[in-house]
């Protein structure tokens, strides 16, 4: 039997608990999602958008649950929830609304949601579902997706999504603190797979953070895999302001496939910084369509990868209907044996006029075996239009080390600086100080040499 | 050239109707990109075909007729079974119906040729005029022009110039044929291995029944003392041509080669698949500049040349250095991707690309640079024009090997919209796998600027003029890179195919 049918056989027995399950339309959803999964398989190197990412992988990999037999390696192994959720808030004491999931579901105990103001709800999916009463079902048909969307593991996620968040914005209400959404690891589930959906009427603001902290696993001899999936959507109507930040800080063995699906209203203004320096395979779609004319959108991304791991990011900007901007600012730092992949298109649709897109993607190589692989790709049916990509690779400036060796620095704290400046200036596009400090946090925890860069930043900043 | 004949024989009726709602405007730039096809005339002369359709039988008769040697036989059914097993690619933002492969003559060779001309005397006048009408400066007017020709029609490979005088040099600029008759040594030694019969599809098929050529041999320390240049031209109804060039330049040699192709007007759309392998050993040079201008179609895209070609050189040996300029002005669809391998150290590539796509003109075009040695370099420098309907789309791969160390590539691709129709694609990959390589790309997409005209035009400069002066401005830099003779014509060509494109 092959892996793809162990998920058909997998989805059949566990669909009757899935949340949602007496929803006449998502069950048919959820049969035609894993229906076109077990047809098309992982994706491999043939499947458009997947030359330089394989899952090809896929088809022999087990996610065993660990042996919970008391032996003590296993017991050292997770850390327990709550301590990761401790770390993660005494680091920063950030305030906010918190919505934890532990194992890809909701631990009520763990969150706290603050006072939301009228016109915002948020919940977990899985209650959202639940409650037939006051119309959240119907509003969470329509945002929920179709089978069809993206590719065939966003279709996996369809079909078994158990859990994620659930927010609603009604007309011009603004969630002044972020909203933390908290994924956390647990030993003994091993895939777990979240869909996110937000609908941001007309007018509305928040602030969303996304994050997969490291639940301090992956300390036993043989770390079993893991799986995530992961889809957020999110719906910006009329002049909605929304920004999404995503962390992902997985363990070493996991594989993290996620998508970021949105739309913009008319003169709306999203912003996504996407941060990836976990897991083993990380995976991001990320696309955003013009629905109305003045949207504005940026997205923002930094990944940095090491040993063997493998990171891509395929973003899609569509811009659909005329007089829209988008910025785009993609950065990457490859070590070790890594490969970072970037391939961002920019769609711009017949007599969407008046259309400015800018794209750039960096990458620094810091090794001898690491790869940098970039696509940036323009595609344009109307002519009055400003659209300019650049990409580049290279590594650390020769003039730039001479320049701080020069200064006094030993060679190793000077590359060390550079390695971070070079990826500082994605940091800087996140405007909440907060969640900036948290950024950097994670990312100075990837870098060589983070105590001495902490102090030499500590002088300067 | 005779322009009379040109235009009596082919153009069809092109009295302008009455437009039902006259503009009250001019519209300069709109007449200005729709002038006609002036290479669109048909040669009548008798040729001797092979049915129609593809076989084992028909790669047999067209190498029997060509006398080839056995192991050329083989190596064309090795390509043809392989070819068998493969699909057309899908990938190319291209779009046209199933190609029949059945349904085309893969040999057609004017019919004189059989007792095979001993000079140029020989040849059939009538095919000489057609060249004269074409501007190909073959016989006399080589000589005034100092470029040595070779020109094939429809198949084969009709006279060759300046033999001779090259000869003289140890040059051997000839036929591919004749080649394959007098040096079998070299054409075993060095055909299929920089583009292997079983590259790809249309590759496959041109290795299997490719039916002429040009073939160049650069002995060791010789620049050669003039220009090279090939002519092609599909005359005959519903046949394919499938050319073959090859092009060594040993040691230390230079060489400058030209190309120019064009087709006549005919409503149905021909395939012309060819390959082009470049060889460029220790210290030696080959440029290579295309101007393309097979038939376009008709302004709604009736008929028109389906030009798909695998042109790709090899920079063999250290500090070797390979160029590739195109002027791509015609063709239906064009699907080429003329790209460099730098596998010897500090070897250097070039691409110089101006594409232009009016009316329905699909064209899906880039390069490939392949850094495998040490301090390789190649600069990409590509301006895409598209006008009316017409797509115009940049597909690149930049790959820098493991052990590639010091390599550098430049990347500038700019496109340019005239018209709220038209669209422009930039598909550029970069693949490094060598920290100490730099790699830069950069693209930009805009139209011209109603700015740029009314400044132009206020300093009384027709419209059609500062259109004309606009795009020019804009494929300068590629311009610059052809030999002198080529920049102007492609300058004229630009003109001719944008006509009618602004409005």
């Amino acid at each position: 039997m092959s892996a793809i049918d162990i998920w058909v056989r997998d989805f059949h027995a566990r669909a009757g608990q899935l949340p949602g399950a007496q929803l006449p339309w998502l069950a048919g959803l959820r049969q035609r999602a894993i229906e076109r999964f077990a047809d098309e398989g992982w994706p491999t190197r043939r499947r458009e958008n997947w030359a330089h990412t394989s899952l090809a992988f896929m088809e022999g990999q087990t996610f065993d649950a660990p042996d919970t037999s008391a032996d003590a390696a296993s017991e050292v192994a997770t850390e327990h929830p709550a301590t990761t959720l401790a770390r993660l808030r005494a680091d920063n004491a950030e305030p906010g609304h918190w919505l934890v999931f532990v194992g890809g579901r909701h631990a009520p105990t763990l969150s706290a949601i603050g006072t939301l103001p009228a016109g915002a709800t948020l919940s977990s999916l899985a209650d959202a579902l639940a409650q037939k009463a006051d119309g959240t079902a119907s509003a969470v048909e329509q945002a929920f997706g179709s089978s069809d969307d993206g590719d065939s593991p966003a279709a996996l996620n369809a079909a078994l999504a158990a859990d994620g968040a659930y927010l609603r914005l009604a007309r011009g209400v603004a969630v002044e603190e972020p909203i933390h959404l908290v994924f956390i690891a647990d030993g003994t589930e091993t895939t777990r797979h979240l869909r996110n959906l937000v609908i941001a009427e007309a007018g509305a603001q928040a602030t969303l953070v996304e994050h997969y902290p490291d639940g301090g696993a992956n300390t036993g001899e043989n770390p079993g895999a893991t799986l995530t999936t992961a889809v957020t959507r999110i719906e910006a109507g009329a002049d909605a302001r929304i920004t999404h930040l995503k962390l992902q800080q997985e363990a070493e063995q996991a594989i993290h496939l996620a998508t970021l699906d949105v739309r913009q209203g008319r003169g709306s203004v999203f912003a996504s910084h996407s941060l990836s320096f976990g897991a083993r395979l990380a995976r991001n779609d990320i696309r955003t369509r013009f629905d109305g004319e003045g949207g504005e959108v940026l997205l923002n991304g930094l990944y940095h990868v090491d040993g063997r791991r493998h990171v891509d990011h395929h973003t899609l900007i569509d811009h659909a209907t005329p007089r829209c901007s988008s910025r785009e600012f993609y950065r990457g730092l490859i070590d070790g044996n890594a490969r970072g992949v970037f391939a961002g298109r920019i769609v711009v649709a017949q007599d969407a006029q008046r259309s400015d897109a800018m794209q750039r993607c960096d990458n620094l190589l810091l090794s001898r075996q690491a790869e940098a692989d970039a696509r940036p790709e323009l595609e344009i049916y109307a002519d009055d239009v400003k659209c300019a990509h650049g990409a580049t690779v290279g590594q650390i400036d020769d003039d730039s080390l001479f320049y701080l060796r020069s200064r006094g620095l030993d060679e190793v704290r000077a590359r060390n600086l550079l390695t971070y400046a070079f990826a500082a200036e994605a940091l800087a596009r996140i405007e909440l100080p907060a969640l900036r400090r948290r950024a950097r946090a994670a990312l100075l925890a990837r870098l060589p040499g983070a105590d001495a860069l902490s102090e030499l930043l500590e002088e300067v900043l | 050239m005779n322009d009379a004949i040109t235009r009596d024989t082919i153009v069809p009726d092109t009295t302008p109707r009455p437009d039902p709602r006259p503009d009250p405007r001019p519209d300069p730039i709109g007449n200005f990109l729709e002038q006609d096809y002036s290479a669109g005339f048909v040669t009548d002369i008798e040729t001797d075909t092979v049915p129609k359709g593809l076989s084992e039988d028909v790669v047999r008769m067209i190498s029997a007729r060509k006398g080839e040697p056995p192991f050329l036989l083989e190596w064309r059914l090795a390509a043809y079974r392989n070819w068998l097993t493969m699909s057309s690619p899908q990938w190319a933002q291209v779009s046209f119906p199933e190609i029949d492969y059945q349904d085309i003559v893969y040999y057609s060779a004017p019919k004189s040729k059989k007792d095979g001309p001993q000079s140029l005397d020989d040849v059939d006048p009538e095919l000489l005029r057609t060249f004269e009408k074409l501007g190909v400066p073959l016989h006399e007017r080589a000589r005034l022009a100092g470029v040595a020709v070779d020109a094939v029609f429809d198949s084969v490979s009709v006279g060759t110039t300046f033999k001779k005088e090259l000869g003289e040099h140890g040059i051997i600029f000839c036929s591919f044929s004749e080649a394959v008759k007098d040096h079998p040594e070299l054409i075993k030694k060095y055909l299929g291995t920089v583009v292997p019969p079983g590259d790809n599809y249309y590759a496959a098929l041109n290795s299997a029944v490719f039916s002429d050529g040009s073939f160049v041999f650069i002995p060791k320390g010789v620049k050669c003392p003039m220009e090279l240049s090939t002519y092609f031209r599909i005359n005959a109804r519903d046949t394919g041509q499938f050319e073959r060039t090859l092009i060594i330049a040993e040691e230390g040699a230079s060489v400058s080669y030209l190309e120019g192709c064009t087709a006549p007007m005919r409503d149905e759309n021909q395939l012309h698949a060819a390959v082009v392998e470049l060889i460029a050993l220790d210290d030696a040079k080959i440029k290579y500049s295309t101007v393309q201008n097979w038939y376009p179609g008709d302004k709604d895209g009736k008929g028109g040349i389906y030009n798909f070609v695998t042109k790709r050189g090899d920079c063999r040996g250290a500090r070797s250095h390979i160029s590739w300029t195109q002027v791509e002005t015609g063709s239906a669809i064009t699907w080429k991707y003329p790209s460099v391998i730098l596998r010897g150290d500090d070897s250097v590539g070039d691409f110089h690309s101006v594409a232009l796509s009016n009316h329905r003109q699909q064209a899906d075009t880039g390069t490939k640079m392949i850094h495998m040695g040490r301090n390789t370099r190649s600069t990409i420098l590509s301006k895409g024009i598209s006008a009316g309907r017409g797509s115009n789309t940049f597909r690149g791969l930049v790959r820098v090997g493991p052990k590639a160390e010091g390599a550098r590539n430049y990347t500038q691709c700019d496109s340019l919209l005239i018209g709220d129709r038209c669209a422009a694609h930039t598909f550029p990959t970069v693949e490094v796998r060598n920290p100490s390589a730099r790699v830069e790309h950069e693209a930009t997409t805009s139209r011209i600027g109603e700015d740029q005209l009314f400044y132009a035009m206020q300093r009384g400069i027709s419209a059609e003029d500062a259109v004309s002066m606009i795009v020019n401005g804009f494929c300068r830099e590629v311009f610059k890179e052809l030999p002198m003779e080529f920049a102007v014509e492609a300058q004229k060509l630009l003109g001719v195919s944008l006509e009618g494109s602004i409005g």
